[in-house]
């Protein structure tokens, strides 16, 4: 078992959702041209910002809570080969049928395959970044394979022929007129006088979605979470669409990431405590479905686990960049994102946008395949406070500025500080970050590369110990007080 | 080569660096008070579910109040819950689940700071399917079942049963963050709380 298997492959070109087919700055600046789109996002991200600071801050033990996630993240990655094959027993032991896919081509083939062995022509799906990335629903229609999303903004999406552009809220570009807009030009059976009310809305698609729960026999669906030692996986949602996928079909198949296994039933006290709240601001989501294997009589008597690499193995070479896959999928750092709340999801051409994306898609693929994706943020730091497993991105994006190719990133880098001193708030934070980078960075003085060249001759002007906006923020506070 | 060997031996070769985290620190909260039902109910309502606390005896009673049309049970619900004319699951196709206007089940575990139901699968809970297709869902919970914490709930469990947790009636937030409730879920849930 010592064969040399060499660099670990990343996830391969052509297949699934990793890549844009523009750098960020080329894409973002398309976006920021677009009102409707920041007015909808800026709503939209204020909203759950408010939410989740306040049920945080009903938990007394938050920062406990968010270190003990960070560690058990930490020890599931330096035990990832045997915690897998614990799930891989535990879960067979139950009755499921596990395999193991290399990459997205792989997972789509098993899938696909065993969609087929049914006889079925269409899956239920439920919402799940993993079947995203592999690009399942363009695999499966190429196989003559209807895939229908259930979940309602994946609904939306789908039927809009577009792409996502959050991981929690995929249609938070759309607001409630376009999306009703959507609904009557693309489902079925629609109400042609179908109004912009949510609820009527949400009941069109009910209505709409009902008969294919009740006559589908296969469904796909991710997971949050898989417990090593007992073989259960879960996954969180709110609508009900999971509970449907999870519960009617015969044949359940769940694409998942390596690195979404847990080590104990206990361990999962922290994660659902951590990840609600962060998440959507909800202390506890509506709906959380926990199964182990099969159950006789109750639920799909058949069920597969495909776990996917695509490019994971690659990152946890990084003893740095590793840290990455300790990722929940809570979107708390898109929503705190500057960057993200004016460029929105596309721009960042990954399924994984916002920072997290910036720093996982450029590892899952390469850091050459996504060069730009490093610099598209100001390094303010607010993603790190918000991620609830405590990832550092604002290291991890100066950690793969220096893995990128140069000349590209630079101009990258220079647009992106233009971009900057044209925002004020975002200036503002940024001018906090480069404090913070001055005493992370190299003694303080120089630049990271790319423009480590430039600094390497001459120095830096020190930073003042308070920023001109510092002092007029505090002198307005002092001034209000008084 | 396999894709299992191929895929463990790449996660070993990442691993060259034989990374040591330390221990994971767990001075989170870990023992709790006593459940406080007063904030169960604060935090069910709150999820805009609907809170009723009545005694055992009258829980036939209440659920016709709250439903008009043919209630479901699961096949272990005990006789005198069940409101007159209430229809058994005895592996009812999914079509009859239905065209139930409500369900009626007992729960596993409820926990307080959260405003969760747990379900278990047990006999007086039934399939996953019954609590699903019904529009109303009304579940009976015991103060004995009530517990402060997520992690107590989850010491309480048992993984290798289907379960399902349940914090207020279906809801979406797709639509400009507005919360709207029950897509495909029940778009009602009732708990009858019982005295102690
Ligand atoms: S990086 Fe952290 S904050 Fe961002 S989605 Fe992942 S877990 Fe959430």
């Amino acid at each position: 078992m010592t064969t040399f298997l060499g660099m670990p492959a990343t996830a391969p070109r052509g297949v699934g959702q990793l890549r844009g087919d523009r750098t960020f700055p080329q894409a973002a600046h398309a976006a920021l041209g677009d009102a409707q789109l920041r007015r909808n996002l800026r709503h939209a991200t204020a909203t759950i910002r408010s939410r989740s600071g306040r049920v945080i801050a009903e938990l007394p033990d938050w920062q406990q809570l968010r270190a003990a996630g960070s560690a058990l993240k930490a020890d599931v990655m330096a035990r990832l080969p045997q915690l897998l094959q614990q799930l891989e027993a535990r879960v067979s032991e139950a009755g499921g049928v596990v395999h193991w896919a290399a990459d997205a081509h792989e997972a789509n083939a098993i899938v696909t395959d065993l969609v087929r062995r049914t006889g079925s022509d269409r899956v239920i799906k439920v919402k799940s970044m993993a079947t995203q990335e592999i690009g399942l629903n363009e695999a499966l229609e190429a196989a003559g394979i209807t895939p229908v999303e259930t979940d309602l903004a994946e609904l939306i999406v789908q039927l809009g022929d577009d792409r996502p552009s959050h991981i929690l809220v995929p249609a938070i570009h759309r607001n409630r007129s376009e999306i009703r807009d959507i609904f009557r030009r693309s489902m079925p059976g629609v109400d042609p006088d179908l109004t912009d009310d949510p609820p009527v809305l949400a009941a069109a698609a009910r209505k709409y979605l009902r008969e294919t729960f009740l006559s589908t026999t296969v469904a796909v669906s991710g997971a949050n979470f898989a417990v090593a030692e007992t073989g259960t996986l879960a996954v969180v949602e709110s609508e009900g669409n999971g509970r449907m996928c999870l519960t009617l079909p015969d044949t359940l198949i769940t694409v998942m990431g390596l690195e979404k296994v847990v080590p104990t039933w206990a361990d999962l006290e922290v994660f659902l405590q951590l990840l609600p709240r962060s998440s959507t601001g909800e202390r506890m989501n509506p709906y959380t479905s926990m199964w182990t294997g099969v159950t006789p009589g109750d639920g799909p008597q058949n069920f597969h686990l495909v776990l996917l690499d695509n490019g994971r193995s690659a990152v946890l070479a990084d003893p740095v960049g590793r840290q990455a896959l300790h990722c929940i999928r809570c979107s708390a750092c898109l929503n705190v994102c500057p960057v993200y709340e004016r460029t929105g999801g596309h721009a960042y051409g990954s399924v994984y946008p916002g920072p997290i994306g910036a720093v996982l898609s450029p590892q899952l693929t390469g850091v050459a395949d996504n060069a730009s994706l490093p610099y598209a943020s100001s390094l303010c730091g607010a993603c790190f406070d918000a991620c609830p497993v405590k990832i550092d991105i604002p290291s991890l994006l100066v950690h793969l500025r220096n893995r990128a190719p140069h000349p590209r990133a630079e101009r990258a880098m220079m647009r992106a500080a233009a971009y900057l001193m044209d925002r004020p708030r975002a200036y503002a934070r940024a001018q906090r970050a480069a404090k913070l980078a001055r005493i992370a960075g190299r003694r303080g003085r120089g630049l990271p590369p790319p423009l480590s060249g430039w600094t390497a001759g001459r120095d830096l002007p020190p930073l003042p110990e308070q920023t001109f906006r510092d002092w007029w923020a505090r002198r307005a506070r002092a001034a209000e007080e008084a | 080569m396999s894709s299992r060997e191929l895929i463990l031996g790449r996660v070993r070769a990442a691993l060259r660096d034989r990374p040591r985290p330390g221990p994971v620190p767990r001075e989170y909260r870990r023992t709790f008070p006593a459940a406080d039902l007063d904030l169960l109910v604060d935090r069910l309502v709150d999820y805009r579910a609907e809170v009723h606390r009545v005694g055992e005896a009258d829980i036939a009673a209440t659920v016709a109040r709250i439903v008009t049309g043919a209630v479901l049970v699961p096949e272990g619900l005990p006789a005198a819950w069940r409101p007159a004319g209430a229809v058994v699951d005895d592996r009812l196709a999914p079509d009859r689940i239905a065209a139930a206007a409500a369900v009626l089940t007992a729960a596993a575990v409820a926990v307080a700071e959260t405003g969760t139901i747990v379900l278990d699968a047990s006999p007086d809970q039934g399939r996953r399917i019954i609590s699903l297709l019904p529009d109303v869902h009304v579940v009976v919970l015991r103060p004995a079942q009530v517990v402060a914490s997520v992690s107590q709930a989850l010491a309480r469990l048992d993984p290798a049963r289907p379960l399902t947790w349940i914090s207020g009636p279906s809801a979406t937030s797709d639509i400009e963050l507005n919360r709207v409730e029950g897509v495909h879920g029940p778009r009602h849930l009732h708990v009858l709380l019982l005295d102690r």
